[in-house]
C-alpha cells in the first residue's frame, strides 16, 4: 500500500471516528467527575480528565466534528471568494483590477475586530450553540479572502501571460470559460497551498475568538480550546498527555497534505 | 567535649537571626500603574506603588486588622465621632529632607478633594475642615459621624505642602527613583525614613524592582530561575506546582476578602422577556438556585482547596464584621426542586418549566480569561442541570461586560468577584443602597422596588452614623441576614491568599489584605544581601 493510500485510509479513520462520536466516546463530552481531576490516562479515561473531570478522549472526539468540518469549511469559503475576485480582476483588468485590488487592500487594513464586537452585541446572550458556532466560521470564511485574493490575483496574472491562453482567446473562448475551463484548474496548487495556510490560522482563531463571547462556548469542547490548555509549559511537562489533541491535528492536517499529492489537487 | 558542641549549636539555633541590611527585592506587577500620584489610585499596580513609598497618619495592621500609628503617633476622636485630633511624629522628614508638618497635612486633605484631581479616595473627605493647631497637632472635623474611623487614613498617603518634587516627595519607605514605562519602576530607600532599628534608619532593603509582567507564566518561569522573590497571587494550578517542585517556600494565608458572587439581573428596565423577569424577582427561584450549586465542589474542583464557601458579602477572615450567625447555602437538589414546585415551576422529564410552559434557560456572562471563573461556570452549569435548567455560558472580555452589566443591563446572570480592599461595610455602600450606579441586581432605583431593599437602605444609612462599632455591628448584621434570606447576590466562594517567596527573603508575614507579602516591606530583609 503506498503513502497516499495509508493518508488516505488515516484520514477516514479520523473523520469516521469524529462523526460517530456519539458512539466510540465513552462518556458525553461535558459529563464531569468530579473526584478524578485532571487524572492522568486510564482504562476509564483514555487521556485522562480535564481541570474539571471531563474525559479527554470523549472531548478530542466530539471537538474533532466541529473543528474537522467546519474550519474546512471556512477555509474553502474564503480560497473560494477570493479565487472568484482575482479571477474576475486579473481578466477585466484596467480600473476594475485597480479597483479590486484598493478593494482587498482595504480589507486588509480594516480592524475587523469592531465587527466581531458588533455581532457579538446583535447576537443575543441565550443564543444556541450553534448559532454562535455557525456565525464564527461564516464570519472567519467571510473575512479572511484578502490575503489568498492577492497571491491569486498575482498568479492569475503569471497565468494571463501564458500560451495557452493566448491560444484560447485567439480561438475566441470567453472571458467566463478562459476563467473557469482553463485558468482556474491551473490556479489549484496556489488556492490549494492557501487553503492550507489559513485553515490552521482559523483554528487558533477560533480560540481567540471565544475571548469576545463568539465562538464555541463552555461546555462544547473544539480543538481550538484542547489546544489552549498547551500554552501553559508547565502543564505540558507535569501532563504531557494533553499534547495528544496537537499531535492528532498534525496527523490530520498531514495526511491531508498526502492524501493529495502535487498535482492530484482536488479541482 | 562533644556536649558542649551540640550545646553550642543549639545556642546558635536559638538566637533570632540578625537582619541583614541591602539588596533590592524584585517582583512583578501585572499591570502598568494608571498614576503614580497617590490621589489618583484606582488601580491595583497604582495602590501597592503607593502603600511602598507613601506615608500615611495611620496604617492598618495587615494581620491584626487594627489601626496603629505612623506618622501620628496618637490620635483621639472627639465630638461623637465628628473630628479627629492627630498629634504627628517629630523631626520626620520627606525623601527630599523636606520637613514633615502639620500644615502638610491640611494641604494633602485639600488636594484629596480637589476637583481637577477627581481622587477615587475623595469622597468621605468632602465638606472636611483641616487645621493646623500647632506645628505637630491637626484637626480633622467632619460634617457627620465618620463611620469608617481612623482606617480612612491609611489610604492618604501625606504630600509636602513645601517640596520643589511635589508629590514625588514621599513619607513612606521608598521613593521611586525610575520609571520606565511598560518595563519596570525602581524604588530607592528612602534616606529620611522615620523608622528605625538599631539605630539605623529603616528600611533594610536598598531598593525594589517592580517589573511589568502580565503573563502569569512568564511570572512563574522568572520566579523559577530565581529572577524575582516573590509572587503574592497565585493561581491554584501555579501554587500546587510550586509546591509539588519545593520551589521556594509556597504558602496559603488563609481566605482573602476576595468574594466570587452570582446574581441576576432583577432590573424592570432590562431587554428580558417578562417571563423570565418574574424567574428573576422570584425569591424562591434565586433560593433554589443557590442551593443547587454545590460550593465544596466549587472550592475542591477550582480552586484544588484553596478556598471556603461564602456565606455572604464578608468572609470569616474579616474578623469584626463577619455575621458569625451565617451558614453557606448547602448544595441541596431536593430542596431546591421544592422551592421550585413552591414557586409555581413544573418539571417536564428532566427540563424545568414555569407555570406559563416556559422551559427555564438562561445565560450567565463571565469574564473571559479568567480560568477559575470558566470552570466555575462549568460546574453550576452541571448543577443546574441537575434541576432541569439550562445554563448557557457566555464570555466576555471584561470592558464589554461591564457595559451589559452597568450601562445597558442587557444580561440575565454574572457571574464576577469582588476584591474588598476595605474591611469596614462603608466601602460597600454604593453595592447595597438601592439608588447606586453599583446595587449589581437592579442598579440606580428612585425608591427601593422591594421592601427588603429599603430595609438595607435605611440599615446601611443607620450604621453610617451609629456611635459605637457594636452599634454598627448589630445594623450591619442584619443587612448580611436580609442578604442571604432574599438571595439577590449568591455568594459562592473566598479563595485564598496563595502566595510564593524565595527562602532568601525574611521576615515575610503573609496576609489576606493587600498587599499580601509587603505589607510589612520596612522589615523585609533579603539573607546574603550586602548594603550599599
Amino acid at each position: 500500500m503506498n503513502t497516499t493510500r495509508v493518508a488516505r485510509w488515516l484520514l477516514l479513520s479520523i473523520m469516521a471516528l469524529m462523526l460517530g462520536a456519539g458512539w466510540w466516546a465513552p462518556c458525553p463530552y461535558d459529563r464531569q467527575f468530579r473526584d478524578q481531576i485532571a487524572a492522568p490516562p486510564s482504562q476509564t479515561h483514555l487521556l485522562g480528565t480535564d481541570s474539571v473531570g471531563r474525559d479527554r478522549f470523549s472531548r478530542l472526539l466530539y471537538g474533532g466534528r466541529i473543528s474537522l468540518f467546519l474550519v474546512p469549511a471556512a477555509a474553502t469559503l474564503s480560497v473560494g471568494i477570493a479565487l472568484a475576485i482575482a479571477l474576475g480582476a486579473a481578466l477585466a483588468g484596467g480600473w476594475r483590477e485597480s479597483a479590486a485590488t484598493a478593494l482587498i487592500d482595504l480589507f486588509l487594513s480594516m480592524p475587523w475586530l469592531f465587527l466581531l464586537l458588533a455581532v457579538r452585541a446583535l447576537l443575543p446572550l441565550n443564543a444556541a450553540p450553534w448559532l454562535s458556532v455557525g456565525t464564527t466560521f461564516a464570519l472567519l470564511g467571510l473575512l479572511g479572502w484578502p490575503g489568498p485574493a492577492r497571491v491569486l490575483l498575482a498568479a492569475a496574472h503569471v497565468q494571463l501571460d501564458t500560451a495557452y491562453v493566448l491560444r484560447a482567446r485567439a480561438s475566441g473562448c470567453g472571458p467566463l470559460r478562459l476563467a473557469i475551463i482553463h485558468i482556474a484548474p491551473n490556479l489549484a496548487p496556489v488556492a490549494w497551498a492557501q487553503f492550507w495556510t489559513t485553515a490552521p490560522a482559523y483554528l487558533l482563531a477560533e480560540v481567540n475568538l471565544a475571548l469576545l463571547g463568539l465562538g464555541i462556548a463552555e461546555p462544547l469542547p473544539s480543538w481550538g480550546s484542547l489546544l489552549r490548555e498547551l500554552q501553559s509549559l508547565s502543564s505540558i511537562s507535569h501532563q504531557p498527555w494533553i499534547l495528544v489533541p496537537l499531535g492528532v491535528l498534525i496527523v490530520t492536517l498531514g495526511c491531508s497534505q498526502v492524501a493529495w499529492k502535487t498535482g492530484d489537487y482536488p479541482t | 567535649m562533644m556536649r558542649l558542641f551540640r550545646l553550642l549549636i543549639l545556642l546558635s539555633a536559638l538566637q533570632p537571626a540578625v537582619a541583614q541590611w541591602g539588596g533590592e527585592l524584585r517582583f512583578c506587577l501585572r499591570s502598568e500603574p494608571r498614576s503614580l500620584h497617590p490621589d489618583k489610585v484606582d488601580d491595583d499596580a497604582s495602590e501597592l506603588v503607593r502603600y511602598l513609598t507613601g506615608g500615611v497618619l495611620v496604617r492598618v495592621n495587615r494581620l491584626t486588622q487594627q489601626a496603629e500609628p505612623s506618622l501620628a503617633v496618637a490620635w483621639k476622636v472627639l465630638d461623637g465621632g465628628r473630628a479627629i485630633r492627630f498629634q504627628l511624629r517629630e523631626g520626620v522628614r520627606f525623601s527630599d529632607g523636606t520637613p514633615f508638618t502639620a500644615a502638610d497635612v491640611v494641604f494633602t486633605l485639600e488636594t484629596l478633594v480637589d476637583p481637577a484631581i477627581h481622587s477615587p479616595e475623595a469622597e468621605p473627605f468632602r465638606d472636611v475642615h483641616a487645621l493646623a493647631e500647632a506645628p505637630c497637632t491637626v484637626m480633622v472635623r467632619f460634617p457627620g459621624t465618620l463611620a469608617g474611623g481612623v482606617r480612612l487614613f491609611d489610604q492618604v498617603a501625606i504630600l509636602s505642602r513645601r517640596s520643589p518634587l511635589k508629590e514625588a516627595a514621599t513619607l513612606g519607605p521608598f521613593h521611586v527613583s525610575e520609571h520606565k514605562p511598560g518595563a519596570y519602576i525602581r524604588l530607592e530607600r528612602n534616606p529620611y525614613y522615620w523608622r528605625m532599628h538599631a539605630g539605623r534608619r529603616l528600611p533594610y532593603l536598598d531598593a525594589v524592582r517592580l517589573d511589568i509582567q502580565q503573563n502569569r507564566d512568564a511570572e512563574l518561569l522568572r520566579f523559577r530561575r530565581g529572577e524575582i522573590h516573590l509572587i503574592s497571587r497565585l493561581g491554584p494550578d501555579q501554587f500546587d506546582e510550586l509546591a509539588r517542585d519545593r520551589t521556594g517556600d509556597v504558602k496559603d494565608a488563609g481566605i482573602t476578602l476576595e468574594n466570587e458572587f452570582l446574581w441576576f439581573n432583577m432590573s424592570p428596565a432590562a431587554p428580558l422577556p417578562a417571563y423570565e423577569k418574574a424567574w428573576f424577582n422570584a425569591r424562591d427561584f434565586r433560593l433554589a438556585i443557590s442551593h443547587a450549586i454545590h460550593r465544596d465542589d466549587l472550592c475542591r474542583v477550582v480552586y484544588h482547596g484553596h478556598a471556603a464557601a461564602s456565606a455572604g458579602p464578608f468572609p470569616s477572615t474579616n474578623l469584626f464584621w463577619f455575621n458569625r450567625n451565617l451558614q453557606p447555602h448547602a448544595a441541596d437538589a431536593v430542596l431546591a426542586r421544592r422551592l421550585l414546585t413552591g414557586a409555581g415551576f413544573r418539571f417536564q422529564g428532566d427540563k424545568l418549566l414555569d407555570h406559563q410552559g416556559h422551559a427555564v434557560e438562561f445565560s450567565v456572562v463571565t469574564s473571559a480569561g479568567n480560568q477559575s471563573r470558566e470552570r466555575m461556570a462549568a460546574l453550576i452549569e452541571q448543577d443546574l442541570a441537575a434541576i432541569g435548567i439550562r445554563l448557557r455560558i457566555v464570555t466576555l472580555d471584561f470592558p464589554s461586560l461591564i457595559e451589559r452589566v452597568s450601562k445597558t443591563s442587557a444580561y440575565e446572570s454574572c457571574l464576577l468577584g469582588l476584591n474588598n480592599v476595605d474591611l469596614d461595610p462603608d466601602g460597600q455602600m454604593n453595592l447595597w443602597l438601592s439608588s447606586s450606579t453599583h446595587h449589581a441586581w437592579n442598579p440606580m432605583q428612585k425608591s427601593p422596588a422591594t421592601p427588603w431593599e429599603a430595609e438595607i437602605d435605611q440599615l446601611m444609612r443607620e450604621q453610617a452614623s451609629a456611635p459605637t462599632p457594636a452599634q454598627r455591628k448589630t445594623l450591619f448584621d442584619r443587612v448580611q441576614q436580609i442578604v442571604a434570606d432574599q438571595a439577590p447576590i449568591l455568594y459562592l466562594v473566598n479563595p485564598s491568599a496563595l502566595v510564593a517567596f524565595s527562602s532568601r527573603l525574611r521576615n515575610v508575614q503573609p496576609s489576606v489584605m493587600n498587599p499580601r507579602l509587603v505589607w510589612n516591606i520596612d522589615e523585609l530583609y533579603l539573607a546574603g544581601a550586602t548594603a550599599k
